[in-house]
């Protein structure tokens, strides 16, 4: 399918800019020259920028189907203009076996019409005791090895992983919230989780674990992704890290960017989150960190839960939130607030995470696999949480006043929003 | 003067001049209730449901005899030992019981937030007996009458509420109230029995009892549960009593006419010592139990005002 895309606001996360003009699409790969007889977008100024990269979805295949499916999962991204999931392993059973990623591969490439690459555990069933076969996964097709929010409290387990990681050349993604500290905790300590009498856990919890895993890095020499630093106080030995030339990048989901603590109130457990939501100071911190690159890819660390999971006591609630279809508006929130161009989130967004998997994707480049998003950024709209395509409905933003939507999602060239 | 709730949640959606209203309404019951014939019908013709998914025998007989003597028909359902543990949720319960068409519930629950999140659902006035850390209104209004009947007033007291204050929604329901009520408040505990960010809330905390205790005209005592001694919370029992249990020569900081009070059950030897506790000139534990039923009376009598008017409307 070739196309040419006229007339848009092109945002280019690789040279950090954007501006007016064409892009080429041939074979489905991004060209600079226009292709005979394409079919022309005219796109009237509105934004065409790379697909998102969405690093750590949760889709509940294999065990939770009625959570989240790979169709219901790629009908949500493609809507909110995410054009590759990298999947969390934290399914039941745990993906662990080159045997149940397979499965998961051929489910989603059956179902998902996006691009979808998996990740797996770093421990046999997630359970922080022996390692799962990395080599082979790898050869199946893992991107990257996760026990997701069980943190492998085993620091011994922890180094070997790592260690022999390295020797594949395979990235460790950590959660890096002390566990001990951490546990039962539902609400980040206080003044207001002291009010509402939520268990709650201190922020220093997330630079202990990320202290910790630094220590194991500098040890091993492991590449390592921090899935989610939301907290200031874990910014100074990140970025000490950093400067150390230690091979550590850091994400953050995109709720703890565009909402704090206080937002509970009400035990509105649609809020309830892991780690839980931060202070006004972390949060605003943490968007600095992003504008500055210090922290490198925005997620939404998409969690589907269904209503009987939510509709508890806070305390008892599952955490979590779905965020694939509300990933770029709320994330454009940033730019509308005035903390970052739209270049510099897309960095987040799209480019890093592709960088950081060697993904093939992710920047506007000619030779890049055309897989773009469409949006008006300006386009106002009050969000529904029933219109999502997730199966999942709980979402943060129920209600909330959001600006930008998504006009078109190509994946390879190929349409899959609208459909 | 009008109370204007459909819920008795907490004390925090309170405004002062409802706390007061509670409270004139309820000492006009302390009269009735020390009256040979004790019965209104304030409540008749209306059904009490007490829901407790936790265990309690004073605040649910307080609760049964309040709505007794107004005249409602009362029912307790003891909830441990029923369909939750058959894996009904809270809300599946409460759409259960809603169905049955209660007109008061009253409901106790382990966790925070979860009356909050039961009222959500039903058509009945709710009236929080405790949920979690997090309120325990009908306790904070029972301590409020009991100290306006001491002390004439409840503006511009001290009041030192001493102990386990982490854990504790009798605490905070009194630093609401007695926020709103322009009192002084001084939380006085070991720094692991205080919450994180309670500097934050307009109150003093101390950390030792002869500072804390110093010229205040109330001294509550908070309740140490058993299971945080062996929590890592404090060393031992013997070390508490030593640092925070109350005994003649802490209570020597207060002021002369200083009342000691206790939300009960007391441990005594751990936060309280037997002889503070049954000084019939310091003590008025008792009271706090008689001001109880009164309290939780007119805060009934109230929210089925409140429902009937709306009924009608």
């Amino acid at each position: 399918m070739d196309l040419t895309f006229r007339d848009a606001r092109l945002i280019d996360p690789e040279t950090a800019t954007e501006r007016r003009g064409d892009l080429h699409v041939r074979a489905g790969r991004i060209v600079s020259d226009p292709p005979d007889g394409a079919e022309v977008i005219d796109c009237a100024g509105k934004c065409l920028a790379p697909g998102i990269v969405d690093l750590g979805v949760k889709v509940s295949e294999p065990g939770e189907r009625h959570k989240e499916s790979f169709r219901s999962a790629g009908r949500a991204a493609a809507r909110g203009g995410v054009t590759t999931i990298v999947t969390r392993p934290d399914t039941d059973p745990a993906i662990d076996t080159p045997e149940v990623l397979e499965f998961v591969a051929r489910r989603a490439q059956a179902d998902a019409g996006v691009n979808v690459v998996p990740m797996a555990a770093l421990t046999k069933g997630r359970a922080g005791a022996e390692m799962v076969e990395i080599g082979l996964l790898m050869d199946a097709g893992a991107a990257a090895f996760t026990d997701c929010d069980r943190v492998v409290a085993d620091t011994r387990v922890l180094s070997r992983a790592l260690t022999y990681a390295r020797g594949l050349g395979a990235l460790v993604v950590g959660h890096v919230q002390e566990p001990g500290l951490s546990r039962g905790a539902a609400a980040t300590s206080g003044k207001f989780a002291s009010l509402y009498g939520l268990p709650s856990v201190s922020p220093m919890a997330e630079r202990m674990g990320l202290d910790r895993d630094i220590s194991l890095l500098e040890m091993t020499g492991a590449r390592y992704h921090a899935d989610q630093i939301t907290s200031a106080r874990a910014l100074p030995p990140l970025e000490r890290a950093k400067a150390n030339g230690l091979d550590i990048t850091a994400g953050v989901g995109i709720h703890h960017l565009t909402l704090n603590e206080m937002d509970v109130s009400g035990y509105r457990t649609f809020f309830k989150l892991k780690p839980p939501l931060r202070s006004e100071e972390d949060r605003l911190a943490v968007v600095e960190a992003v504008a500055t690159g210090l922290i490198d890819v925005i997620s939404s660390m998409h969690t589907p839960q269904d209503e009987e999971s939510k509709r508890l006591p806070f305390e008892e609630a599952a955490s979590g939130a779905v965020g694939l279809e509300t990933l770029l508006p709320a994330a454009l929130r940033l730019v509308h607030a005035g903390h970052m161009d739209l270049a510099t989130l897309w960095r987040a967004l799209s480019l890093n995470p592709a960088k950081r998997l060697g993904l093939d994707a992710g920047t506007l480049v000619p030779g890049a696999p055309a897989d773009l998003v469409l949006f008006d950024p300006h386009a106002p709209f009050l969000l529904d949480r029933f219109t999502l395509a997730s199966k999942s409905k709980n979402t943060p933003f129920d209600g909330a006043r959001m600006e930008g939507r998504v006009k078109g999602t190509w994946v390879g060239g190929r349409r899959v929003y609208p459909a | 003067m009008t109370f204007r709730q459909r819920h008795l949640l907490g004390i925090e959606p309170l405004s002062p001049s409802e706390i007061t209203c509670v409270l004139d309404l309820a000492e006009s019951y302390v009269d009735l209730n020390r009256a040979v014939e004790k019965h209104g019908d304030a409540l008749a013709g209306l059904t009490q449901v007490n829901m407790f998914f936790e265990a309690s025998t004073r605040t649910q007989a307080s609760f049964e005899i309040a709505g007794q003597r107004l005249g409602a028909d009362v029912m307790n359902m003891a909830m441990q030992a029923s369909s939750i543990k058959k894996g009904e949720t809270l809300i599946d319960t409460a759409l259960t019981l809603n169905a049955m068409h209660p007109d008061l519930l009253v409901v106790r629950h382990p966790h925070s937030g979860a009356v909050d999140l039961l009222a959500q659902k039903v058509t009945a006035s709710v009236l929080n007996a405790g949920d979690g850390r997090h309120e325990h209104p009908t306790q904070a209004l029972l301590d409020a009458l009991t100290i306006r009947r001491a002390k004439g007033r409840l503006h511009r007291l001290t009041v030192a509420i001493c102990g386990d204050i982490a854990h504790s929604r009798v605490a905070r329901s009194n630093i609401w109230l007695l926020g709103k009520m322009e009192s002084r408040i001084r939380l006085v505990g070991p720094p692991t029995l205080i919450p994180a960010g309670a500097a934050d809330w307009g109150v003093e905390v101390c950390h030792d009892m002869a500072a804390g205790l110093a010229d205040a005209d109330v001294v509550m005592m908070l309740r140490l549960q058993r299971e945080r001694m062996d929590g890592g919370f404090i060393p031992s029992e013997r070390e508490y009593y030593h640092r925070y249990g109350l005994d003649a020569e802490k209570l020597g900081h207060a002021k002369d006419d200083a009342i000691v009070m206790h939300p009960g059950p007391m441990n005594r030897g751990v936060e309280i010592d037997g002889t503070i506790a049954d000084d019939i000139n310091r003590s008025v534990i008792q009271e706090q139990v008689e001001m109880g039923v009164a309290v939780r009376m007119a805060a009934m009598d109230l929210l089925a005002r409140n429902l009937r008017a709306a009924r009608a409307a």
